[in-house]
């Protein structure tokens, strides 16, 4: 794993006992000792440690940078008050999805979270399009995700100030001697906040939260379970080039600003199809599926619309065994007509077709503090 | 009691062999959350692949290790994977196969031998 690129936290994942494994040119913890189905419930249950310093973390500043980055996605980012944070997506000229992102207004800057796989492509992106914008990778910087029930309470200890955050608010806040950007937000479906800190400052924020007897460390392995229980995406899974917004269920990130009719209808990418298929629907949708029995249906199971049906309908995205919901969960896409929650779907599995019955999604419920 | 190169461990009890995966090879799945076993009665062939495994992570498949007649299977492993996770050189065994032909798991390594395999 020579070639590959270390978080801040490495020494604290070895120490701990991690497994590491890459993950989008990263050394990254999979797992800790206690195991994925733990770490994915102690998360559920009290709270939970992730590392996600991999992700892109990128400031834009500048007059007009929100005006500029609403060039690139079909979200409205000029209502996006200081102090909040917003989902969004770049869309391309088609109307697929080169990343999903978070973009949060400090007040002082706009600053975006990006999956890591794709940080250098949304960065040539933003300087192509952005040329009047003062655009900085922030590569030094950690990224602390702390999720769950007990999230609020472990973090107030260090700065009771947390606990005046509602969902998707940010903040600059102290907390173990560093000055962090802090949002509550997250990737779980649970309360909890994440912690964007001077890469050298990490550590010892991490192990001020592990001291909490409530925090555990929790790996990629349950990060994903987590974000799939909770009916969350993940880039090059569920969404990419090919999908568009609509399609995948995204459709809540576009306000009404950028939609026909609106104050700033269309302007991005891929306008023409997104909102077309916002005013007519897409031909297909993304849904979530429960597959009958313990048999997991991962990603790329071809899935028919009847038992004995000669050509696939569509394929499944995502698929686990969900520990929280203690049976397997799948995500996939599927024709319009057969989006229908209850309809029975066929996923062809080792060759044999077992039936999955579309879900509502989450399929565990989400408790973010409103 | 011997091991194979895939992870197996077998027991030979009065003609009867027991199969299972080792603890080495549970630690490496990781949570176990699936398991499908043979019908009893079925025939196998060395190599056949009789077993799948979820874990978290991934699928696998279990070989059959000998020639032989399905004669047992443990459905408790079916109910609750995670038991093989917690005890898979015991309680969770997978099935109990008659051999064909007596001796063709003397091949296999002993206990010391597969501790030196898998280091």
């Amino acid at each position: 794993m020579s070639n590959l690129k270390r978080t801040a936290l490495h020494d604290l994942h070895i120490e701990l006992g991690a497994k590491m494994v890459p993950f989008a040119g990263w050394e990254m913890p999979v797992q800790y000792p206690a195991g994925v189905m733990k770490e994915h419930l102690h998360c559920r249950a009290k709270a939970g440690l992730f590392d996600v310093s991999h992700m892109g973390q990128v400031t834009l500043r500048g007059n007009g940078a929100s005006e500029a980055l609403e060039r690139l996605v079909p979200v409205d980012l000029a209502g996006l008050a200081p102090g909040r944070q917003r989902y969004a997506m770049f869309t391309t000229e088609d109307g697929g999805i080169i990343d999903d992102l978070m973009v949060a207004n400090t007040g002082e800057h706009l600053f975006l979270v990006l999956n890591a796989a794709r940080a250098e492509v949304d960065l040539d992106h933003l300087h192509e399009h952005l040329p009047d914008v003062e655009i900085s990778h922030l590569r030094g910087r950690g990224l602390l995700a702390l999720q769950g029930p007990g999230a609020e309470d472990a973090l107030a200890a260090l700065n009771p100030a947390v606990r005046e955050m509602r969902f998707m608010d940010v903040a600059a806040l102290e907390l173990a001697g560093a000055t962090c950007w802090v949002s509550r937000s997250g990737y779980t479906g649970e309360d909890g906040f994440e912690i964007s800190i001077p890469g050298t400052m990490a550590p010892r924020l991490a192990r001020a939260l592990l001291e909490n007897p409530e925090v555990a460390p929790i790996g990629l392995g349950a990060r994903d379970s987590l974000r799939l229980e909770a009916g969350l995406c993940l880039y090059g899974s569920d969404i990419d080039e090919t999908t568009s917004p609509v399609e995948a269920g995204l459709s809540w990130a576009i306000q009404k600003a950028r939609r026909t009719g609106g104050a700033r209808a269309g302007g991005f990418p891929g306008a023409d199809r997104i909102l077309r298929e916002l005013d007519e629907g897409p031909d297909r949708r993304r849904v979530g599926l429960l597959p009958e029995g313990r048999a997991p249906m991962r990603a790329h199971t071809p899935l028919f619309s009847a038992e004995d049906a000669a050509e696939p309908v569509g394929e499944i995205t995502s698929g686990a065994f969900g520990p929280s919901i203690e049976r397997p969960m799948s995500m996939g896409y599927v024709p319009t007509a057969l989006a229908a929650e209850g309809t029975t779907l066929w996923g062809e599995v080792r060759g044999k077709r077992l039936a999955a019955t579309v879900a509502p999604l989450p399929f565990h419920p989400t408790s973010y503090k409103r | 009691m011997k091991y194979t190169e895939e992870h197996e461990w077998l027991e030979d009890a009065d003609g009867i062999v027991t199969v299972g995966i080792t603890a080495h090879a549970a630690e490496q799945l990781g949570d176990i959350v699936f398991v499908e076993l043979p019908e009893v009665g079925t025939e196998v062939t060395k190599d056949d692949e009789v077993v799948v495994i979820e874990s978290v992570k991934a699928a696998s498949d279990i070989l059959a290790p000998i020639d032989g007649e399905i004669v047992e299977v443990n459905e408790a492993i079916v109910e609750d994977p995670a038991k093989v996770n917690e005890d898979p050189e015991g309680a969770a065994w997978f099935f109990k196969v008659k051999p064909a032909e007596p001796g063709q798991m003397d091949d296999y390594l002993d206990e010391a031998a597969y501790k030196a395999f898998i280091g």
